[in-house]
């Protein structure tokens, strides 16, 4: 029938075209989707919820002692915030008018303490009790104003041995590992793996559904009629990754200005933004992975009660590194079973991450496991291509393993 | 104008033979109607068609040359169990279904407006097509063969289900199409439908095709059988040389001309006929005598049948 000239473009579709097009259905029936959309917010909620959370549970009690101080010692404000500074309690210094207006406010509770009397001979006065925190400061405040005075009795300059002593400290040599656990490494690994476990396993099933879908309702014969099986499979991948890692990475960016925002890895050695894209570089390697077992597997069965059990194998081969990743990684970073583990295929993507976020990887670690996988990724293709091929025609009975790797 | 040839295809699913050397051919503006029963590799042999299935031996032309990728996307299909994604919406879907044919995305949203007209369903295009009923959802799924201006329709039983209105439509379009040039295959159970509607009609058996022509040509058997109303024929058949009584009912006689001679149409008896009618008025008034036309129905229960049990009686024999 080549005397139907209707129509007016020329109507030649290559694999690239397939796949795009194939992909194309899979990200608007994903954004579409309410579920998924309901994901995406509760795990970005989740993310910045647990910052703030964390936040508040790290920053020890309330956050600026008041300290008031009469006209007698208001000279003494900058010494005692410096004083607080350097003990790591954080002191505000507030003028009250005499020491009756003083003892009122430190009765109503607006002031921590109130500082009377005059220099060598300081009084503090108190509700109940004073706090650890400025009892050392204003220890430490008493002690240098009787060095000061002793100074000088003996006709030296109080300034300068004020600075002496300020800058006076020991050498530390490191003889042992330096195996100090940090909180926001620890935090930052768990995060890590849980996300990347969750991500994975999510667009991995996606991937499973949407194959069995096309199986139940028939849809894939007309497709295959117009597309290669690859094609299809490479589109439906592409598709759902792509969906998969635009979620993944709102999470991560999420997380990160989280963190950065409150602060809570100031302290750390972590290098947030590395970590960071890590996660985004292992999440596309492990879906990839995962996504093509998936799609064979789910093209095995033809009914959506099927796909939990075809899919066993591969999810328990998901737990297990996570389950390493998440439970034995962040407290025994160099554990032999973490670090063999993290160099396996299949294992890394949820692995390495974590161990990377913990500190525990060098580089040259990551960039063999990355390459160990990617290798694996060709070999991946070839069989769930031909097992997709093989089996996603054939409804009815499960279709066994052995039987889709057969050529049909 | 090109032709659909299929040259014995043989396929096998393990140790069931499914098709043993299918071969029939579809030319362009034909109506070619696919019959046998559950089982005798119509499905099969409409899958290789579409490149879906992959046979055992045998090809599949398309104007001459082996049916690729790029000419099976000019084909339109619809499947035996029909394959439309449940959660999609009937427009979207349609266009999805016409860009993967290689149509812009333009032009696919202008063919799914056009086709949902034409069957009926445009007022559906919001919905998703597991909100339609069956019925409206074989127009759908009829539309995703048309949308992409097919240069060849395969369609596996596409009227299976339909209310008569809906068979109406769906006629009217396979008729049109084959005005246009296109060749159009189709199968179903429905034989009244394809006697009516097929200009060609092909029978498969057990994977090989054991008819195929004009239902004329079906009928051009080596006996012929006339029905004489008249005096009861236990009366008067033993006159007639040749002639055997089929079926003795009261006034209804229905005899078989046999023999060389028996031949094709109403001249082909060589007037042997004329013999009945005589021995049949000489024993009493005749108020009917005509050749019996069977119906696809009867010519499809007799080639279903012989092969199936030889020895059997073959009258009253109806296939599962």
């Amino acid at each position: 029938m080549s005397a139907t000239p209707s129509g007016t473009t020329d109507r030649t579709l290559g694999a690239w075209g397939a796949i795009r097009l194939v992909a194309g259905r899979e990200i608007t029936t994903r954004l579409r989707s309410k579920s998924f959309v309901w994901l995406t917010v509760i795990l970005v909620a989740a993310v910045v919820l647990g910052g703030v959370v964390l936040n508040a549970a790290t920053s020890s009690g309330p956050s600026a002692e008041r300290v008031g101080l009469t006209p007698a010692t208001a000279g003494l404000a900058d010494a005692i915030t410096s004083t607080g500074d350097a003990l790591g309690t954080e002191v505000e210094t507030v003028d009250v008018a005499d020491d009756a207006a003083g003892e009122t406010q430190v009765r109503d509770g607006d002031l921590d303490a109130l500082v009377t009397g005059t220099g060598e001979d300081l009084t503090v006065v108190v509700d109940t009790e004073l706090s650890p925190g400025l009892t050392a400061v204003l220890t430490t405040l008493a002690q240098q104003a009787a060095l000061a005075d002793a100074v000088t009795a003996l006709g030296g300059d109080p300034a300068q041995v004020a600075g002496d002593v300020a800058t006076a400290e020991p050498t530390v040599r490191t003889i042992g590992e330096p195996s100090e656990f940090d909180p926001a490494r620890y935090v930052t690994g768990l995060i890590t793996g849980i996300l990347l476990f969750m991500a994975i396993m999510i667009s991995g099933q996606l991937i499973a559904q949407g194959v069995v879908e096309e199986k139940t309702s028939r849809v894939v014969e007309l497709l295959l009629a117009t597309v290669r099986p690859w094609q299809l499979m490479a589109g439906k991948v592409l598709g759902i990754g792509l969906v998969g890692l635009g979620q993944v990475t709102l999470v991560v960016v999420a997380g990160v200005a989280t963190a950065l925002g409150l602060g809570l890895v100031d302290t750390s050695t972590l290098d947030l933004g590395t970590a960071a894209a890590w996660a985004l570089v292992w999440f596309v390697v492990g879906f990839v992975s995962y996504a093509l077992l998936m799609a064979a597997l789910g093209a095995l069965v033809s009914r959506q009660e099927d796909v939990g059990a075809v899919t066993t194998p591969v999810t328990f081969l998901m737990v297990v590194p996570y389950i390493v990743g998440v439970s034995v990684a962040p407290w025994a970073p160099d554990n032999p079973l973490v670090v063999w583990l993290s160099y396996v295929p299949l294992c890394s993507p949820l692995l390495m991450p974590v161990r990377i976020a913990l500190g525990s990887a060098e580089t040259w670690e990551a960039l063999l496991a990355l390459g160990l996988s990617l290798a694996v990724i060709p070999v991946l293709v070839w069989l769930a291509a031909r097992i997709y091929s093989n089996a996603v025609l054939r409804t009815g009975a499960r279709v066994r393993f052995r039987d889709a790797l057969r050529t049909s | 104008m090109a032709t659909l040839e299929i040259d014995a295809l043989t396929k096998s699913y393990g140790a069931v033979q499914a098709l043993r050397g299918t071969s029939f051919d579809v030319r362009a503006g034909e109506i070619f109607g696919f019959v046998g029963s559950n089982g005798a590799g119509k499905t099969t042999t409409m899958r290789i068609v579409l490149g879906v299935l992959a046979a055992d031996a045998g090809e599949v032309r398309w104007d001459g040359r082996p049916l690729d990728l790029a000419a099976r996307r000019r084909i339109g299909y619809m499947p035996e169990e029909r394959g439309l994604y449940p959660r999609m919406k009937v427009g979207d879907q349609l266009t999805y279904l016409a860009r993967l044919h290689g149509l812009s995305a333009a032009e696919a949203r202008d063919a799914t407006e056009r086709w949902t007209e034409t069957l009926g369903v445009a007022a559906r295009r919001g919905d998703e097509v597991q909100k339609l009923s069956l019925g409206n959802q074989q127009r759908v799924q009829l539309a995703a063969a048309l949308t992409h201006d097919p240069d060849l329709l395969v369609l596996d039983e596409p009227f299976s289900g339909l209310d008569p209105v809906a068979v109406d439509v769906m006629s009217g379009v396979l008729r049109d199409r084959a005005a246009a040039g296109v060749p159009v295959v189709f199968s179903s159970h429905q034989l009244d439908l394809v006697e009516r509607l097929c200009d060609r009609v092909g029978i498969i058996k057990d994977g090989a095709m054991v008819e195929t022509g004009t239902i004329d040509e079906l009928r051009r058997t080596e006996t012929q059988r006339w029905v004489v109303d008249g005096p009861p024929g236990a009366l008067w058949i033993g006159a007639v040389p040749d002639a055997r009584a089929v079926r003795l009912e009261g006034s209804r006689t229905v005899v078989e001309l046999g023999g060389a001679g028996g031949g094709s149409g109403v001249d082909g008896a060589g007037g042997r006929e004329q013999a009945v009618l005589r021995a049949a008025l000489a024993a009493g008034p005749v108020h009917e005598f005509s050749l019996v036309r069977p119906s696809l129905t009867d010519l499809y229960r007799d080639v279903v049948s012989t092969a199936a049990d030889e020895t059997a009686p073959t009258t009253e024999k109806v296939p599962a």
